[in-house]
């Protein structure tokens, strides 16, 4: 599996959230890598646990209760998992960097803009004279659109959109070569949502970072990314390149998925929603996670887990309908 | 675009004085403090060049047979119960009175600041012990604890210091803990985790500035409590030695003679009243310019 240009595999990742009255199933059995490069779509549903996924790669799952219980994530050939806080924390922003979900409260509402990018620069590049960090600061803010004059103004002077404009800035002063955006623009208006990811991929592809996007917006992966995972209930069902996903989608779950999202060009009075909810992560089902949900369940669906199928070279499918694909492919 | 030029060149410190400037009462609040820190050392600076000459004349020379004598124009402020100047005690009384008051709590908000930091920022094990020691701190009024640390240590003007300091700790502790507690949680302290800060950076760059506004009105009035416990603990004989001049001890001593000289209560205590209002008003107008969300 592993090749030269490989930058992070995860491999059987499970993650609880462990409190006195049950166990939260977060993450089960979670296997993926990433290229240098890439882009990655991370979809699913609320509470699939993408946003554990994201947290487990930085080791910033709240613990307790989150326990990262089995697996291993390789970065650069490097377990992470073993490594020490002071050896994670100099990843963290430098290497490897996060976009949160809301630009309104992931500022220092105390802190200056300026001042802000200056501190992931000052923390990994100690050795940088303080004219160097700002200067260096001051062209980040250019380079996400922010007049270098702004510098010194604080968060609440800012509409949404700039904040997270702020917040990619950040993310990106370092030349990071991973940029995880945890649903970098659910929180914002349609418009600035689509100058904001337009921006995040042109600064993506100028610097050669590898981005993992989380969303829930099958539009947004289907304009910026390779490859497509889809989550549900703590489990990758699915995971492809974006034809294989958007052409030939195969568990019924991402059918159910792409078919609830409206057609421009089809006449349709009515959407066609997955039925039921997402199993509750403390109570999973023993078989397949999509059983309850899935119209064509059958007893053994109900019974055991579904291996991966690999139904092509760069397709993987944990649904047993997807054997029979296998073998009449 | 000359203005966004000179917005630019505005530091943090001189953005915090151009919004502080714009409270006219607590620009007056610092004016007054300013004022008493002069006199405090200028009383010091006439002791050294008169080598205590007019401490000694003046200000605990005693002259029984004016006691009690009501203001005049040669005794502004009148005589007390032994006939000394109550002008001249007042300004000499400024430095022991403002300043024991500020660095006792300067010693506590330090103390409790680290102490309360530690506590709410890694909970558990640590907040429990640190907090359960606080609490046994505050459970014993503070004036006690602080009349059994003297008692222990000895009366001195350090010990009185540190009598001070240690019993206000425990407020200040809690303060700080529980803004911790609400601060620690927000999304900007995982982000600052995702950049790479470390927990000491976290702490001090992000979490405790957040926290400033409860802290300052907290010293602020504290410093205001510590002078009436200096106060106090000059009236129980363990504080400021008498005849040495301070505010609290002036004011408990002249209590008795009330019906006699309503001047030697009186004098004393506006003089506290004034200086823990000039605070008080100080420390709300720069709890309001150190925070940059209520600029303008």
């Amino acid at each position: 599996m592993s090749t030269v240009d490989e930058l992070i595999r995860i491999e059987n990742l499970t993650v609880h959230y462990e409190t006195d009255d049950a166990v939260v199933h977060a993450l089960n059995d979670i296997s993926l890598s990433m290229k240098k490069g890439e882009t990655l779509g991370l979809v699913g549903e609320t509470g699939a646990g993408k946003t554990t996924l994201a947290r487990s790669i930085l080791r910033l799952i709240p613990s307790p209760p989150g326990i990262i219980k089995s697996g291993r994530i390789f970065f650069e050939g490097k377990d992470m998992l073993t490594l020490s806080e002071a050896q994670m924390r100099s990843i963290r922003g430098n290497s490897i960097s996060m976009i949160f979900q809301d630009p309104m409260t992931s500022l220092n509402p105390v802190m200056s803009v300026g001042d802000q990018i200056m501190e992931v620069v000052e923390a990994h590049n100690k050795a940088l004279g303080k004219e160097e960090m700002e200067k260096q600061a001051l062209s980040m803010l250019e380079m996400v659109g922010i007049p270098a004059s702004r510098s010194h103004e604080y968060p609440h002077q800012f509409s949404g959109g700039m904040k997270q404009r702020v917040i990619i800035a950040i993310a990106l002063a370092c030349n990071p070569i991973l940029l995880i955006a945890d649903e970098p623009t659910t929180a914002l208006d349609v418009t600035i949502q689509a100058q904001v990811l337009d921006m995040i991929t042109a600064l993506k592809n100028r610097l050669n970072t590898a981005m993992l996007l989380i969303t829930h917006d099958l539009g947004v992966v289907a304009q910026n990314c390779d490859r497509v995972a889809i989550m549900y209930a703590g489990q990758i069902i699915e995971l492809g390149t974006l034809s294989d996903i958007f052409k030939r989608p195969t568990h019924p779950y991402t059918k159910g998925l792409l078919g609830s999202i409206p057609s421009l060009n089809k006449e349709v009075k009515r959407l066609s929603p997955i039925k039921g909810m997402m199993p509750d992560p403390t109570d999973l089902p023993p078989g397949c996670k999509f059983a309850p949900r899935c119209q064509y369940a059958s007893e053994v669906c109900k019974q055991d887990v579904p291996p991966s199928y690999q139904v092509s070279t760069t397709h993987q499918v944990r649904c047993i309908l997807a054997r029979e694909e296998v073998h009449n492919g | 675009m000359k203005t966004a030029d000179a917005k630019k060149q505005r530091t943090l410190s001189a953005e915090t004085w151009r919004r502080f400037k714009k409270n006219k009462l607590a620009l007056s609040g610092m004016i007054v403090l300013l004022a008493l820190v002069l006199i405090a050392l200028s009383t010091i600076v006439i002791d050294l060049v008169t080598d205590n000459a007019i401490y000694n004349n003046k200000v605990i020379k005693q002259n029984l047979r004016l006691r009690l004598q009501g203001p005049s124009k040669d005794h502004i402020f009148g005589l007390d119960e032994f006939g000394r100047d109550i002008f001249m005690r007042m300004i000499w009384a400024v430095r022991y009175s403002l300043f024991m008051g500020t660095i006792a709590i300067a010693l506590s908000t330090i103390v409790g600041v680290i102490l309360g930091s530690i506590a709410g920022y890694y909970g558990k094990v640590t907040d429990n012990i640190i907090m359960r020691f606080m609490d046994v701190l505050l459970a014993i009024p503070s004036m006690l604890l602080a009349t059994a640390i003297v008692a222990a240590l000895g009366t001195s003007l350090t010990n009185v210091l540190i009598a001070i300091a240690i019993s206000y700790v425990p407020t200040f502790a809690r303060t700080v803990r529980a803004s911790v507690l609400t601060i620690k949680d927000q999304e900007f302290i995982e982000a600052a985790r995702a950049i790479g800060a470390s927990d000491l950076r976290i702490i001090f760059k992000y979490i405790l500035p957040n926290s400033m506004a409860p802290l300052i009105v907290q010293a602020t009035l504290g410093v205001a409590g510590a002078i009436l416990s200096i106060a106090g603990l000059s009236f129980l004989g363990l504080g400021i030695q008498p005849p040495t001049p301070e505010w609290g001890s002036m004011l408990s001593s002249a209590r008795s003679y009330i019906r006699e000289g309503w001047h030697i209560t009186v004098i004393p205590g506006l003089g506290i009243m004034i200086t823990i209002l000039a605070l008080n008003v100080m420390g709300d107008g720069l709890r309001d310019a150190l925070d940059p969300r209520l600029k303008n």
